[in-house]
């Protein structure tokens, strides 16, 4: 008897030793051999910048022209004052508080004004001038003039010389400033636009979403490619110095634009492209027409042949300029209206622009095909740089009631003009990197098979750094950084998003996982549990045993 | 050269006319004259039809130029009674000469097997420098896609082609562009480029785009840097073979999707002129079907001084007679490619169409309608033919139907055809699943001269040369390579890569073998069909053969005896590529369920062990009554019901 119960603690010894050796080195064993590689990501920051607040603060100069301000009103000069303003977009993930004003008001009250348009003021800063009722500068319906540099002209009005103390005169002034401000550097639905595609807003009119969509999203290149479409070869013989007419008209704005993105221009010229819609004859004026809800068909056919990039990823803004073939022509476009639109050209929002350009004031009675012909560069540069400001989304905002704005020099560009677009784009690039590192993040959480390797984490982290550097350039109001920092977090977010990497063990299912280790562990495990259970249900009975003894 | 030169000068001349046009009109029209006398005057010989094309274009300049004149100094021209000397160089065109240049060009040979051979070759050449920086870039008749690759990857040389089947050199002949089965390409980079393979892996995807084909397969276990095969085919002298990178993919299948991206290329596209026949359902129902795109840098002028890029695009189809000719040997466009012509490409300044009547000089192979007059020599592999000429930018080629159908009625298919003097041919030898052989075997068919050929050989890293079983034997005795260059391979990173130079003497066989060992893959490095074999690509054997007209010495043709004692050097030798056939070579192949067994039978055995393992360690063991036997138990129950007690 003895020496069955001594036996048969052995083997119950034997069986419990065997689980412990199973459970404490066995299944860390297993557990760390299948592991997957995940490098740590900086969780809690990107959780933090999915709740962002956004703040852009530009500093404004007040200048006063000599006769603006009382001799009492000067004696509390030099002064700073921070004016916010709060503008909310609430959305799901995102909201953005714009502080956009912090006046600062400049000790130069008796400032020449002339030595001041010469000083350059860093991108994102205005100066506005406050010069006096009788001022014989600016027409006399116009009360503010927005110059081609960082500047706006202010006439004080009557009303606004009541106030003792600066302060008080800055008070009055300050609807007519942030009107000022609106603008040249950024108004509440700018940055709506900007923040479109990340926010939900409840739907505004028709027109402002058309506007948002016009433009293409940021990028931190774009390709212009033009392109000469003849159908008709065997009449027509184009010429375009379209090399010439880049170099005058398209490469100054671009060079404007240097800071918001890199350009490459492109052109090709395109035989037996036609267009996906056949013109409809107008008999009453003996030309051809394609309306405007034709219009969305005519691209297709040709796109096929426009060719991408093969040199690079960035988006292309096509720019075609059609030549009706010569049985075809003259051929106008119709808008809804069933008007004929004056530059006879249209543009396809995010795609591009097509021009159609007839050239039948060339033929003759008795003309020999093929016509040379050499087309009009002027004409076609104009139509298509206006294009290009829209699709860049220059936007040409109509100024409020009594502002004049300065025309646009040679560049096609005005410094403030320039200020908004990098204003506009350094808040969606924000937005952008952001969504994409949030669901980045959120996906890695998600599925725990996906490899995390080390450069992903370098990736991750270094758009986190510089998204947290753009917000803070942001708030610090110096656009420049912010708009250079923020490209930096798109470029890094979207490597990382797009790792080839991430998807290598994104496919192995757990049922074809469990099919391959049922083997092993259905016959180790049986016996173990079994023996268990064994063990514990005989303890359970002695300890039963040992309760009516007791009794 | 010297027409080349003239034409020139005869551009000049006309320029120079022309601003006197209408000062002088009698004039003009001399000098009209005299440039119509230059093009004529062009010698026919090796490339009478390319100096025929040349001088094409320089009459094309020479009418834009005058509308320019005519635009932009009408007062001058008014008043034009001044210095007329200094004018051409006074008056500065409004449109500008253009920089680039298109031909087009369709040569068609009966073969002597009664199937036809054509060949497409579009050329365009453009007068630019893709090597500049930050460049804006403006393309006419180039294709942009391509000019963008060649600015983006720094390359100076590409060469790419697609063929589906073997072209069978002892049935046809030469071809034109010799080219191996599958996907071949080869690029020289500039050697400004410092990271060469980042650059290649990166191109051969972007091709890969362009192209619709599987080139990004291409990676660094199937890329050699071949030391002599391959040498630049435009200008530049740089031959460091660093930058040079050559691959091939015998598995590519080449269809349509590989065909109409070809076709975007071209300028007017398959809307008009030759392209108009490519229509990619009679094209792939031949026997070989091959496109190629070449492109490279070339002299603008014989002084050499600008360069000029060419971009080459040719297809080359061989016709079946049994397949689509219905017994009958009768050859037409429309029957070939179901439609005819009616114009040329307006932008080429160049569209024709070559038949290849060498053999059929008094019609008695064949019949050819229409009939031309116009004629053309030229020497073309050695051997001089004589073509039949279409000039499709003359009206009158299209008669009064206003289409061209060209008929070729065959009479007879006698006729020998002369052997090439080259070819090539490979097989694995040997048996089992663990070594092998390499045969390759040249021929050299030329009666009585030796001739060096260059092999390359490109083998995939699983099969491991043994590259002391190298021999190289003809007529029965070793032939020493003069030149070996072998490089070994690494597992999974680089092919084994050998090139020889070898002397092949006259009329014989010369065969080079090699042993090889079938390695063992990863299981993921299996194709999805693995029991199909895996491919070697072609050997690549280049020449410069004798040429058969310096061989024609037996004086049967009517030569002057003055020309024929010594061999002309332009026409003693001439290039030669061959490839032989890709090699399908079987390699072990496991059963692909073994994973999964070997998991299943390591676990069972695994289980078995430690089951009873555990049992002897868990188990308690007490001695238990014997229990009575069969017999026994039997009994009892017998006994149990007769009433007895039990035993």
């Amino acid at each position: 008897m003895a020496t069955t119960e001594v036996e048969r603690r052995r083997g119950q010894l034997a069986a419990l030793s065997i689980a412990a050796v199973v459970i404490i080195v066995g299944v860390p064993l297993w557990w760390r051999t299948t592991e997957t590689y995940r490098a740590w990501l900086p969780v809690s920051q990107i959780k933090e910048l999915a709740k962002l607040q956004l703040h852009l603060s530009a500093d404004v100069e007040v200048v006063f022209a000599r006769g603006t301000v009382t001799p009492e009103q000067q004696k509390k000069v030099p002064l700073t004052q921070t004016q916010n303003m709060e503008h909310r977009v609430d959305g799901d993930s995102f909201n953005a508080i714009l502080t956009p004003m912090r006046l600062s008001n400049s000790a130069s009250v008796e400032a020449d004004l002339s030595l001041h348009t010469l000083s350059e003021s860093p991108s994102g800063s205005l100066v506005v001038y406050v010069i006096p009722e009788s001022s014989s500068l600016l027409p006399q319906n116009v009360d503010v003039y927005i110059g081609q540099r960082r500047t706006a002209l202010l006439r004080i009005g009557s009303q606004m010389r009541v106030g003792k103390t600066l302060e008080q005169l800055l008070a009055h002034m300050e609807p007519r400033i942030k009107q000022v401000l609106h603008v040249m550097s950024f108004s509440h639905t700018d940055i709506t636009a900007a923040l479109s595609n990340r926010v939900r807003i409840s739907p505004g009119n028709k027109e402002s979403i058309a506007d948002s969509m016009r433009a293409f999203k940021s990028s931190p290149g774009y390709e212009i490619t033009f392109s000469l479409l003849n159908p008709d070869p065997k009449s027509h013989r184009l010429h375009w110095d379209i090399e010439g007419a880049v170099e005058t008209y398209i490469q100054p704005l671009l060079t404007k634009l240097s800071p918001v993105a890199n350009f490459s221009i492109d052109s090709q010229t395109l035989y037996y492209a036609m267009l996906g819609v056949n013109p409809r004859f107008d008999s009453s004026r003996s030309t051809y027409t394609l309306n405007a809800d034709s219009l969305a068909h005519v691209i297709n056919p040709v796109e096929a042949r426009l060719g991408s990039n093969a040199a690079s990823s960035n988006p292309v803004l096509n720019f075609l300029l059609y030549i009706p073939d010569a049985h075809h022509s003259p051929l106008y476009i119709h808008d809804h209206k069933k008007q004929q639109v004056p530059t006879n050209a249209f543009h396809s929002p995010r795609w591009g622009g097509i021009m159609v350009y007839n050239v039948n004031e060339f033929y003759e009675v008795d003309t020999v095909f093929p016509v040379d012909i050499n087309i009009d560069m002027a004409k076609v540069m104009g139509v298509f740089l206006a294009q290009l400001r829209l699709l860049l989304g220059v936007q040409s905002s109509t100024p409020p009631p009594g502002f004049l704005v300065a025309p646009c020099g040679n560049a096609g560009l005005a410094d403030w003009e320039l200020d908004r677009l990098m204003w506009s784009r350094s808040v969606e690039n924000i937005a952008t990197a952001t969504t994409t590192i949030t669901s980045l993040a959120q996906l890695l959480d998600q599925i725990g098979n996906i490899v995390i390797n080390d450069n992903i984490a370098q990736q991750v982290s270094s758009a986190v750094t510089s998204l947290q550097l753009a917000v803070s350039e942001l708030e610090a109001g110096n656009l420049g950084f912010a708009l250079q920092y923020s490209k930096e977090a798109i470029l890094s977010s979207e490597r990382a998003f797009f790792d080839p990497s991430l998807l290598h063990l994104l496919y192995f299912p757990d049922d074809q996982k469990f099919a391959i280790y049922i083997p092993l562990f259905l016959p180790m495990c049986v016996p173990i549990l079994l023996s268990l259970l064994k063990i514990v249900s005989e303890a359970r009975q002695k300890h039963r045993e040992k309760k009516p003894k007791k009794d | 050269m010297a027409a080349h030169r003239c034409s020139f000068s005869a551009v000049l001349f006309a320029l120079w006319g022309l601003s006197l046009l209408t000062v002088a009109r009698g004039q003009e029209a001399t000098l009209e004259g005299n440039d119509r006398t230059a093009v004529v005057d062009n010698p026919e010989s090796v490339a009478g039809a390319a100096e025929q094309a040349a001088g094409q274009p320089a009459a094309e300049d020479r009418r834009w130029e005058a509308t320019a004149v005519e635009e932009v100094s009408p007062t001058e021209a008014g008043g034009g009674s001044d210095s007329p000397a200094p004018k051409p160089a006074a008056s500065p065109p409004s449109v500008p000469r253009p920089k680039d240049d298109f031909q087009e060009e369709l040569v068609i040979r009966p073969l002597h097997s009664g199937d036809i051979y054509t060949s497409f070759q579009f050329r365009t050449l453009w007068e630019t420098d893709f090597t500049r920086e930050n460049k804006v870039s403006h393309y006419r008749l180039f294709p942009k896609s391509l000019g963008q690759v060649i600015s983006k990857f720094s390359v100076r040389e590409l060469h790419i082609s697609f063929t589906q089947g073997y072209w069978r050199t002892m049935q046809w002949g030469q071809p034109y562009l010799p080219s191996p089965p599958g996907a071949e390409l080869w690029v020289w980079f500039q050697d400004s480029l410092t990271d060469v393979d980042g650059t290649w892996k990166e191109l051969t995807n972007v091709l890969s785009g362009i192209f619709c084909a599987s080139l990004n397969f291409i990676d660094s276990t199937n890329t050699v840097q071949p030391s002599a095969s391959f040498k630049p085919l435009g200008i530049g002298n740089v031959t460091d073979h660093r930058f040079l990178r050559y691959a091939t993919l015998p598995r590519e299948i080449v269809c349509t999707e590989n065909l109409t991206p070809w076709k975007k290329l071209l300028p007017c596209g398959s809307k008009a002129g030759l392209a108009v026949l490519l229509k990619s359902e009679k094209l792939f129902h031949s026997s070989f079907h091959s496109q190629a795109v070449h492109i490279r840098p070339v002299c603008k002028d014989d002084q050499c001084k600008t360069t000029s890029w060419e971009l080459r695009q040719t297809l080359n189809v061989v016709f079946d007679l049994h397949n689509s000719g219905q017994g009958k040997n009768e050859w037409s466009l429309f029957k070939m490619f179901s439609r005819t012509l009616t114009e040329a490409c307006p932008v080429a300044s160049s569209s024709k169409i070559y038949i290849d009547i060498t053999d059929n000089s008094q019609g008695e192979q064949f019949e050819l309608s229409p009939a031309t007059p116009l004629l053309s020599q030229a020497v073309v592999l050695g051997d001089r033919r004589t073509f039949s000429v279409y000039d499709l930018t003359q009206q009158i080629t299209f008669g009064t139907m206003r289409s061209l159908n060209l008929l070729i009625r065959g009479k007879s298919s006698q006729g020998d055809m002369l052997r090439p003097l080259l070819h090539a041919e490979r097989y694995v030898a040997g048996y089992g699943l663990q070594t092998g052989e390499i045969h390759t075997l040249m021929y050299n068919n030329h009666p009585y001269r030796s001739f060096p050929v260059l092999l390359l050989d490109s083998v995939p890293w699983y099969l491991r040369l043994y590259i002391h079983t190298l021999t190289v034997t003809s007529k029965g005795k070793d032939n020493k390579p003069s030149y070996i260059h072998y490089q070994p391979s690494k597992d999974r990173v680089r092919p084994h890569l050998l090139e020889m130079l070898v002397q092949l003497p006259p009329n014989s066989v010369t065969e080079v073998t090699l042993q090889f060992e079938r390695a063992l893959l990863k299981w993921t490095e299996y194709t999805p069909d693995p029991n199909h074999g895996f491919y070697v690509g072609s050997s690549v054997i280049s020449s410069l053969v004798p040429s058969i007209v310096a061989m024609d010495t037996n004086n049967s043709r009517e030569r002057p005896l003055f020309s024929s004692f010594f061999p002309s050097k332009e026409e003693s030798s001439y290039f030669v590529r061959v490839y032989t056939e890709p090699l399908l070579v079987n390699l072990p192949t496991p059963d692909f369920s073994m994973p999964y067994n070997v998991i299943c039978l390591t676990c069972t055995v695994v289980a078995v062990g430690y089951g009873s393992l555990y049992n002897l360690l868990t188990r308690s063991f007490q001695i238990e009554e014997p229990s009575p036997g069969l017999a026994k138990r039997i009994a009892n129950i017998i006994r149990k019901m007769r009433g007895v007690p039990p035993l």
